[in-house]
């Protein structure tokens, strides 16, 4: 599904330049539950987004779903995220104007779905993570955990081959955020395939595979046995 | 395109953002106003001054020809260059009669002589002309009154139809019709008097100030004075060309001159003067236009500066829709909208406002010479649609740059940061 080779992600910023990713070799199959750990600044985030489609690298080869990413333009990506993967991110990132069910349909909308069949789709989800009664409320009226229930639901409402999560119980308690853990476990023996990076060693263990990350590189990389 | 859904987002969108800054919105929606006003204002001007020079040049007479004798500049035939060519009533009646395509025809004689009423003497320009003469020039009896008559013209009537000026130099507040006045000692018996008509071209001073006499009149009482000139029109104007091709041609074999003589004849076609007012008002118009477009101009910045702050704070969220998987033209046609939502408020506040200032203008009691020459302010289609293409192009580039900005997002570097 996910077949990283070579990647390197050099940042150049004036006259210094940094080397977030110095040549990671990841490779992701279906129905994966890969946790990414590693200190602050050692390239996580850096590698989501690449894989994410929303930062290119500056070499290396990467095939998602059995087509090469490098050289496609912004739509091309733009179409690749819509369809293949769902975002969900440590501080929520929801539309402040905009009701839950809009959130959650934004994929659609995008991606062209006809209107009733994205608002229906798109409450379907709501009441799969357990929003079904929070349907019009905007997000200052929902709890941490109850938006970031939110995010999830619109990562995956367009049915995404991959979740990306970047520490999404980051701002969460510890009750909302277990609560959280509890769902992305669901959606794997779904059958959902999720990369998530995480400080949580909680959440670590519930993965079925633990990527360490240090200066750019992966240092371990360990499957439990399941 | 847009599908409902986006536009109601949109719409909630600028709400907010007109939440956060009022009062810079409030300034702007004010400045594409006050543009709009100015643009539809002056368009508006522009448009009655176009109808006010419309009317005046139909003073004139519409799509009229006028005739003079010129001299030859060609040998012709055996003739020399140089020679005079002089009307008679006969060429009248030869034109009239072998040109399909003259519809009327007079001929104009005149003197300048004084007109005496009692005490009072003026002089003026008096005509003898043929009874065409006064439809064909606009020179319209008002009510109470009438033109030179066939009756007249056939048993040589001594009556007179006074220019409005000059009945009222020679008659005061009264009624001149029916009056007589004295012209070389013999009477002359009033039959009408020129409704006031804006006059903008003329060959010889207003007709305000002139006479009008039946041509065989005027042709027993001045026997040696020959015709001046004659005043024609073509049955269309389109057959304007060739009706004067045809009158040289005539004219050229009954007086043995070069028919591509130009100047053995004077013609003035009225139509030529008419499109150069036309012109000139067309071109008036468009200064007008572009004044005002270059103060809506000036809205536009605003509304673009605004576009551009609201792209900056809303940097995070176009990062979120690109992750979301928002395409290049998903993520711009909302900024796009919104600049052109602010323009449109603005443009229909300017519009309302300039609606009402130009029935203000058109209900106060304005008189004189100075306004039929510059007519009213004047809404019309024509500048309903030049001012919604004004406002919506300078809405859209308003909307476009920002959202360019917008689209050069990058959506990595967007979500970072807290
Ligand atoms: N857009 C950028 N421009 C310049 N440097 C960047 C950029 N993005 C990341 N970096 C640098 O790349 C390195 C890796 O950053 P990254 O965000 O991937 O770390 P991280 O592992 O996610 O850290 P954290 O756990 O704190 O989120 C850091 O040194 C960071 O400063
Ligand atoms: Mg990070």
């Amino acid at each position: 599904m996910i077949r990283m080779t070579g990647i390197r992600k050099v940042y150049a910023t004036g006259r210094v330049e940094v080397e977030a990713l110095r040549g990671v070799d990841l490779h992701i199959g279906a129905n994966e539950y890969v946790a990414v750990v590693g200190p602050s600044g050692s390239g996580k985030s850096t590698l989501m987004n690449v894989i994410g489609c929303l930062d290119t690298p500056t070499s290396g080869e990467y095939v998602l779903s059995g087509d090469a990413v490098a050289g496609l333009d912004r739509n091309r990506l733009a179409e690749i995220r819509n369809r293949h993967i769902g975002f969900v991110f440590q501080n929520f990132n929801l539309l402040p104007y905009a009701t839950a069910l809009e959130n959650v349909e934004l994929p659609l909308l995008f991606g062209g779905v006809p209107t009733r069949e994205r608002s229906e789709r798109a409450a379907e989800m709501l009441a799969r993570v357990g929003l079904a009664d929070r349907i019009d409320h905007r997000p200052t009226e929902l709890s941490g955990g109850q938006m970031q229930r939110v995010a999830i639901a619109r990562a995956l409402v367009n049915r995404p081959a991959i979740v990306l999560a970047d520490e999404p119980t980051g701002n969460l308690d510890s009750g909302s955020g277990h609560a959280i853990v509890e769902l992305f476990a669901e959606l794997h023996a779904a059958g959902q395939t999720i990369v998530m990076i995480t400080h949580d060693a909680g959440i670590a263990k519930v993965a079925t595979r633990v990527v360490q990350i240090r200066d750019g590189q992966i240092v371990d990389d360990r499957r439990a046995a399941a | 395109m847009m599908t409902r859904a986006e536009i109601a987002l949109v719409w909630r969108l600028f709400r907010s953002d007109a939440e956060h800054n009022r009062k810079r919105i409030a300034l702007t929606i004010l400045a594409i106003a006050w543009g709009t006003l100015s643009i539809v204002l002056l368009l508006s001007f522009g448009e009655g001054l176009k109808r006010a020079f419309h009317k005046t040049k139909r003073g004139l007479g519409e799509s009229i020809g006028i005739l003079w004798p010129g001299a030859t500049t060609r040998a012709h035939m055996g003739l020399p260059s140089g020679r005079t060519i002089s009307f008679t009533d006969e060429d009248a009646g030869i034109l009239k009669a072998r040109i399909p395509e003259i519809a009327a025809l007079s001929r104009e004689y005149a003197v300048r002589r004084g007109i005496t009423h009692g005490a009072k003497t003026v002089n003026a320009r008096i005509r003898g002309v043929d009874p065409e003469f006064g439809p064909m020039r606009n020179v319209i009896p008002r009510a109470g009154g009438r033109f030179v008559n066939e009756r007249d013209l056939l048993e040589k009537r001594r009556v007179i139809f006074l220019g409005d000026e000059l009945a009222t130099d020679l008659f005061g507040r009264e009624d001149p019709v029916g009056r007589t006045v004295l012209v070389n000692q013999s009477a002359f018996l009033v039959v009408g008097v020129m409704q006031p008509k804006a006059m903008m071209g003329m060959y010889s001073g207003p007709d305000k100030g002139q006479a009008s006499i039946p041509a065989t009149t005027f042709k027993a009482v001045y026997t040696d004075v020959r015709i001046g000139n004659m005043v024609y029109r073509p049955v269309t104007p389109e057959a304007g060309d060739v009706a004067k091709a045809q009158i040289y041609r005539v004219l050229a074999s009954k007086y043995h001159f070069d028919p591509e003589d130009e100047r053995a004849l004077g013609v003035w076609d009225t139509r030529e003067d008419q499109r150069l007012v036309d012109n000139i008002a067309l071109g008036i118009q468009m200064f007008l236009g572009i004044i005002g477009a270059l103060t809506l101009f000036v809205g536009g910045m605003g509304v673009a500066n605004i576009m551009y702050a609201v792209v900056k704070e809303r940097t995070r969220e176009i990062g979120v829709k690109m992750a979301l998987g928002a395409k290049v033209r998903q993520i711009m046609a909302p900024f796009v909208l919104e600049a052109l939502l602010m323009t449109v408020i603005g443009g229909v506040l300017g519009t309302l406002v300039s609606l009402g200032a130009i029935a203000v203008i058109a209900a106060l009691p304005l008189e004189g010479e100075a306004f039929a020459f510059l007519g009213r302010p004047t809404f019309s289609p024509g500048v309903a649609f030049a001012t919604a293409t004004v406002l919506g192009a300078i809405g859209t580039l308003a909307g476009y740059f920002p959202a360019r900005r917008a689209a050069a997002v990058n959506p990595a570097v967007s979500l970072r940061y807290e």
